[in-house]
């Protein structure tokens, strides 16, 4: 490992641009004769659009143009759709009800966008969005899943009647029920996953250009994934073919998922920009973004654990309800089933699973993957189901961890995954230590003299990053393939620059990735320039999500370089007359082992460009490219504690400490590797503790700004004890494992059973706000 | 249509801008400046904060004619001469950003935090002090720790002046 | 928000001028609750009519233990008021956790009486300290002033030029804060007197606003103790119902909160 290669702790070559004000956004882009859009949104959650009245606004100031959505239907603007194919369990494909960018027939959600407005000014288009006279006539509301799929509820589409999507299951079920009534003790319980908005706090925005001379749309976005807008946009929404449109995602603020959908604005934007002839601007406001932006988790779960007379567990059965609001986002579909049900083995050697997942369409917002996506619902469900089996067991959380723990390697679970590696007892072991587990009960006891409730409480998570292989999972349904893209071009000079289809929402790629580079050749970091977020730059890729880019996108890299450094010997070797298995690159040279003989880097590059003297039948030039498909997931895992004192006057819940060990596998750079850490775990302790989005009976949004969505704040949170141990990832070349998500999924179950332990009484939903905790530690009286 | 004139980074400036015009809108729009971001409508995120007549605020809520004769110092002129300002560096040194959309107002809150307390901060007064201050992705913990560097770092070398 | 026209008064005479000659007028001082409610088009003045930067109503003097506090005064020039800390360090202390410190900076005392958020700090402390409200045309004692959510004694253009009260000989303000906005919840202002006389005001939990707790008050004055509220029941019918705390738990928190401020005073 050199000061800037792999392993180093490496400060951000992007910081500087971030620290002075210099970062672009897309609301920051600007282009001549921009103007700037307001969408008309439903105030109902469930109505017929009798008339759209627009002609008092379009004579307002400022007014350029009212669009809606029958126009947009006209222009053969297509359907958004969910690209992840899922059967029920009577075989039939998955009920996917149309969703159009702008309704013009019915709207679903408070929220839902029925028209467009153009003006010079934000403040004029606002005026004039509400000058639009909608006429609508409300329909019946139904926002609770479970209560959705009875009969006699509202419809939602007619493609799917009692709102079901689909019933779908995984695992043997006759096995599992033959251990259930096999067992000596059986732990029932309801699991809640609360419902959450993303909320990167840089809101979505959408600049759509059309350019009539060259017919060509361009598109600013918001986006962890701009290829896969393109594609989608162009293959599906038919906005124009893709050599006709160019996506670009500059600096985008955090995503944590949200920023992965294709949502109606950046399509309506691209359509209303050819419609009136200018650049057209829209951004999302907080309150739209809580209205709109795709929500997260929102599961119900029914759950039987099965244990033998040596608490083992010898069967677990699982009955899920997953909410996906009004339309199925674009990945909504495998969120609840190959993201969740694969994992419900955890990290636990378990022979029979059945797990049964009903989706069902509500009048809310739609739901997809938000950081974790499946794996925090499992996660949540088997740690909580977990720490309540010891608790009527008599065992202590970690002895029940420690007896079913998976101990050898690879391990075919009953859910479809095999793991490839890990140790969970080291991570356990970790963690117990680093919080000093064996003292809690003396901090209890101090607490109690003060009057505190202190508790503690564990979780082992096991999670799956890098998606993949391709093929499996087209055999599953995905709509796409899973792989990742990259070039590495070493310019004439031997400055280089790398292209990959992920894009940075805040992970540091443009440092992790030139460390790889700066370790291969040994030169210097700020030699290499990474290049991302642009289709006219990068030709294809699958983008940011699911802990991919470090597994995927960087072996993808690492298979490019391959090629380069291939390349690079052989001009080196001719260049001095050695044989090309005799080069070996050092400290931004390449030499002849054993000799003093050496051609500096820049040199080696040169003479590919000015290709005066390279071997015979050499291509001039020094670019290569790469794509690569993963043979397997990747399986992070830990073990995350928690420990806290709950005021049992106010309910007010206090962390006192939280420790994460992680087995990450290798590490590039780990200062990132910690800050995705703490970013996670603060995200799993704001969804245990704070936040949970409300509705109302009438699908009014309760919770739509800041005043009522709790986020967590500095003083809501710790300092975070963190750490990591290595089982190296088998199936990549940089024996990585991914780290975006951990801290979300883990976190939860750790914080909620500490305070269930703190209060003596199990049952608490999250968020664990002051007043339910109060209510529960008083009804534990 | 009013003519809004400020000093703004060390140089006077005049725009024409609607009464209702935010304080943040003048500055991204009419200065160009946007390194001023806004991420909330309800004055809760931070993300907007500059420094008005040397004191934090958050641009969000502030007309720009509210503002008309103050000075005012946004995340473009904290660094002089192209060196990171102390606590611009301690943010890099320590990680204490990864989207960078809430840092131009953590770095402003920051550097007003410091300024209040003379550098005198502790984690819990710290992370009290970020009340204002939303971040999504680091969970605070690299902020608090840059801040707190930044803070031992100018005090020290204020002592050291002394 | 919707258009408005901004005028920056130079004096409370000027800015009562104006008010008059506007159609739908409002005052901003600091603006921290009404511009962001404009910005939600909740709000839409014809005219704004600025008043912080009337020198008249700026500033805190300490007399004795009379204290005398300029409307415009922001709420961190009352926090960090040292005259004002060494005899009333609860209103110092109140004035440190509204908002956060960029707010701070600009928020004003009048502005925040003027408002009368059911959930703002200050309405509490200008009951339980007996505070005269100082307008334009009048004193208003806060008893008087308060009457209702979002509703003052304040009359067409009349103006909040400072606020009067002398410190009492133990005070305390207590919050607990809602856990998404961090305005109060449940905020209990106690003061207590050289002659007895005992005060306890009610803020962010009342569902008619800021109120005095009469039995807490006379408990108090018997027996001036935390554990002297131990057997005084707070009416849970009275208060707010929302998402986050449902009436029954701020009747808890009204009674915890007045406690601990018993024990802090």
């Amino acid at each position: 490992m050199g000061v800037e290669g792999i392993g180093a702790r490496v400060a951000r070559k992007e910081d500087k641009r971030f620290l002075t004000g210099k970062g672009r956004y897309t609301d920051d882009m600007s282009v001549p004769g921009m103007k700037f859009a307001v969408f008309v949104r439903s105030p109902h959650a469930h109505a017929k659009i009798v008339k759209i009245d627009a002609s008092a606004a379009k004579s307002m100031p400022g007014v350029i143009g009212v669009l809606d959505g029958k126009q947009l239907l006209a222009d053969g603007i297509g359907n958004l759709i969910c690209g992840w194919m899922i059967h029920s369990k009577d075989g039939s494909p998955m009920k996917m009800g149309a969703w159009r960018p702008l309704a013009h027939e019915t709207v679903r959600y408070v929220g839902d966008a029925v028209a467009i407005v153009v003006a010079d000014s934000v403040a004029e288009a606002r005026d004039a969005a509400e000058a639009v006279v909608v006429d609508y006539q409300e329909l019946p509301v139904v926002i609770d899943a479970s209560k959705a799929l009875q009969p006699g509820q509202p419809q939602l589409h007619p493609e799917a009647p009692n709102n079901l999507i689909f019933d779908w299951q995984i695992g043997d079920e006759a096995a599992t029920d033959k251990a259930i009534a096999a067992a000596t003790h059986v732990t029932e319980v309801t699991i809640q996953n609360n419902r959450l908005s993303p909320n990167p706090m840089e809101p979505r925005a959408a600049l759509g250009i059309y350019d009539a001379g060259d017919d060509h749309y361009t598109c600013y976005t918001t986006s962890q994934n701009p290829h896969v807008a393109r594609l989608v946009m162009s293959a599906f929404y038919n906005v124009a073919p893709e050599n006709k449109l160019r996506v670009i995602a500059p600096d985008v603020g955090g995503g944590f998922g949200s920023k992965i959908y294709i949502y109606p604005e950046e399509i309506v934007c691209l359509w209303a920009s050819k419609r009136t002839g200018v650049p057209v601007k829209w951004t999302s406001d907080r309150t739209e973004a809580f209205l709109t932006d795709a929500h997260g988790r929102d599961h119900v779960s029914t759950v039987k654990m099965a244990f033998d007379a040596n608490n083992r567990i010898i069967g677990l059965k699982v009955d899920t309800i997953a909410n996906l609001g009004a339309y199925m986002s674009l990945f909504s579909s495998a969120v609840p089933t190959y993201l969740y049900a694969t994992l419900l083995s955890g990290q636990y050697d378990i022979p029979a699973i059945h797990a049964n997942v009903r989706t069902v369409y509500t009048n809310t917002a739609p739901v997809d993957a938000y950081r974790g996506a499946g794996r925090p619902e499992a996660t949540y469900l088997l740690e909580r189901t977990m720490e309540t089996a010891a608790r009527e067991l008599g065992v202590s959380p970690a002895e029940l961890r420690r007896v079913n723990f998976i101990r050898s390697f690879p391990h075919q679970t009953p859910v479809i995954m095999n793991y490839d590696a890990g140790d969970y007892e080291a991570s356990l072991n970790a963690a117990m230590q680093a919080a000093d587990w064996n003292g809690f009960a003396a901090r209890k006891a101090e607490a109690e003299r003060r009057g505190m409730k202190r508790g503690i409480g564990m979780s082992c998570y096991i999670e799956a990053c890098g998606i993949a292989p391709s093929a499996a999972v087209g055999s599953l349904g995905a709509g796409v393939g899973l792989w990742e893209s990259a070039e590495v071009r070493v310019n004439a000079v031997g400055t280089i620059e790398v292209l990959t289809g992920s894009h940075s929402h805040g992970q540091g790629h443009e440092t992790t990735f030139a460390q790889l580079v700066a370790d291969r050749f040994g030169v210097p970091l700020d030699s290499v320039n990474i290049v991302h977020g642009d289709t006219d730059k990068v030709q294809m890729g699958m983008g940011t999500y699911g802990s991919r880019s470090g597994a995927v996108g960087m072996s993808a890299v690492v298979k490019a370089l391959d090629k380069v450094e291939a390349k690079a010997k052989k001009i080196a070797a001719h260049l001095m007359e050695a044989d090309e298995s005799d080069i070996v690159i050092e400290n931004g040279e390449l030499k002849v082992a054993g000799t003093d003989k050496a051609v500096p880097w820049f040199q080696m590059a040169l003479a590919a460009y000015t290709a005066h003297n390279l071997p015979a039948g050499m291509e001039p030039g020094l670019k290569e490219g790469a794509f690569y498909d993963p043979a397997n997931f990747t399986f992070p895992a830990g073990c995350y504690i928690c420990e806290v004192e709950v005021d049992p006057d106010t309910g007010r819940t206090k962390i006192v400490q939280f420790v994460a060990a992680d087995d990450f596998g290798n590490i590039i750079n780990p200062m990132i590797v910690e800050g995705q850490v703490h970013g996670g775990i603060a995200q799993g302790i704001g969804q245990a503790l704070l936040e949970g989005v409300h509705y109302d009976a009438s699908g009014q949004l309760l919770t739509a700004s800041y005043m009522d969505y709790a986020m967590p704040r500095a003083d809501d949170l710790p300092s975070f004890q963190v750490s990591t141990s290595n089982t190296p990832c088998p199936n990549n070349p940089l024996g990585i494992k991914g780290c975006g998500e951990a801290g979300a999924i883990g976190s939860p179950p750790a914080l909620i059973n500490a305070i269930t332990d703190a209060i003596g009484n199990n049952a608490l939903t999250m968020p664990a706000t002051p007043q339910k905790v109060w209510a529960a530690a008083h009804a534990a009286k | 249509m009013a003519k809004v004139t400020m000093t703004v980074n060390g140089r006077q400036v005049s725009g024409h801008c609607d009464d209702r015009t935010l304080l943040v809108q003048f500055i991204r729009e009419n200065l160009g400046l946007t390194g001023t971001h806004v991420g909330c409508d309800t004055t809760q995120c931070g993300a907007c904060v500059i420094h008005m007549d040397g004191k934090s605020v958050k641009s969000c809520s502030i007309l720009a004619a509210q503002a008309a004769g103050s000075t005012i110092t946004t995340i473009e002129g904290l660094a002089a001469d192209g060196e990171l300002h102390p606590v611009q560096a301690a943010f890099r040194a320590n990680h204490g950003l990864q989207c960078g959309f809430c840092t131009p107002g953590m770095v402003m809150t920051a550097v007003d935090m410091i300024r209040r307390h003379q550098g005198q901060l502790d984690e819990a007064t710290v992370r009290a002090e970020l009340e204002g201050n939303i971040c999504r992705c680091t969970g605070y913990h690299n902020i608090v720790k840059a801040i707190l560097a930044a803070a031992a770092e100018m005090s020290g070398a204020r002592v050291a002046a002394e | 928000m919707y258009e408005t026209q901004y005028y920056r008064a130079s004096s409370v005479q000027d800015a009562v001028s104006k008010m008059e000659a506007a159609g739908e007028g409002k005052y901003v001082s600091g603006g921290m609750t009404l511009i962001p409610t404009m910005k939600q088009r909740l709000a839409a003045p014809s005219d704004l009519i600025d008043l912080r930067h009337i020198a008249e109503m700026q500033g805190v003097s300490v007399n004795g233990r009379s204290v005398h506090i300029g409307a415009a005064t922001t709420h961190f020039e009352v926090a960090s008021s040292a005259a004002l800390g060494a005899v009333c360090p609860a209103i110092c202390h109140l004035a440190s956790h509204i908002g956060d410190p960029h707010v701070r900076h600009m928020g004003t005392i009048g502005g925040s009486i003027a408002n009368n958020d059911p959930a703002a700090d200050y309405p509490a402390a200008m009951l339980a300290l007996a505070a005269t409200i100082v307008t334009n045309q009048r004193e208003i004692a806060a008893d008087d002033f308060f009457t209702g959510l979002f509703d003052t004694a304040l009359e067409g253009s009349e103006i909040i030029t400072a606020i009067r009260f002398d410190a009492p000989a133990k005070a305390a303000y207590q919050k607990f804060a809602n856990p998404a906005s961090r305005y109060a919840m449940t905020g209990v202002f106690v003061t207590r007197r050289d002659d007895g006389d005992v005060r306890v005001a009610v803020t962010g939990a009342g569902s008619n606003g800021v109120f005095r707790h009469g039995d807490m008050e006379a408990a108090l004055i018997a027996n001036w103790s935390p554990d002297a509220l131990g057997n005084v029941s707070v009416d849970a019918s009275e208060l707010l119902s929302d998402i986050h705390a449902d009436s029954a738990y701020r009747a808890n928190l009204v009674k915890v909160m007045a406690k601990r401020a018993v024990a802090a005073a």
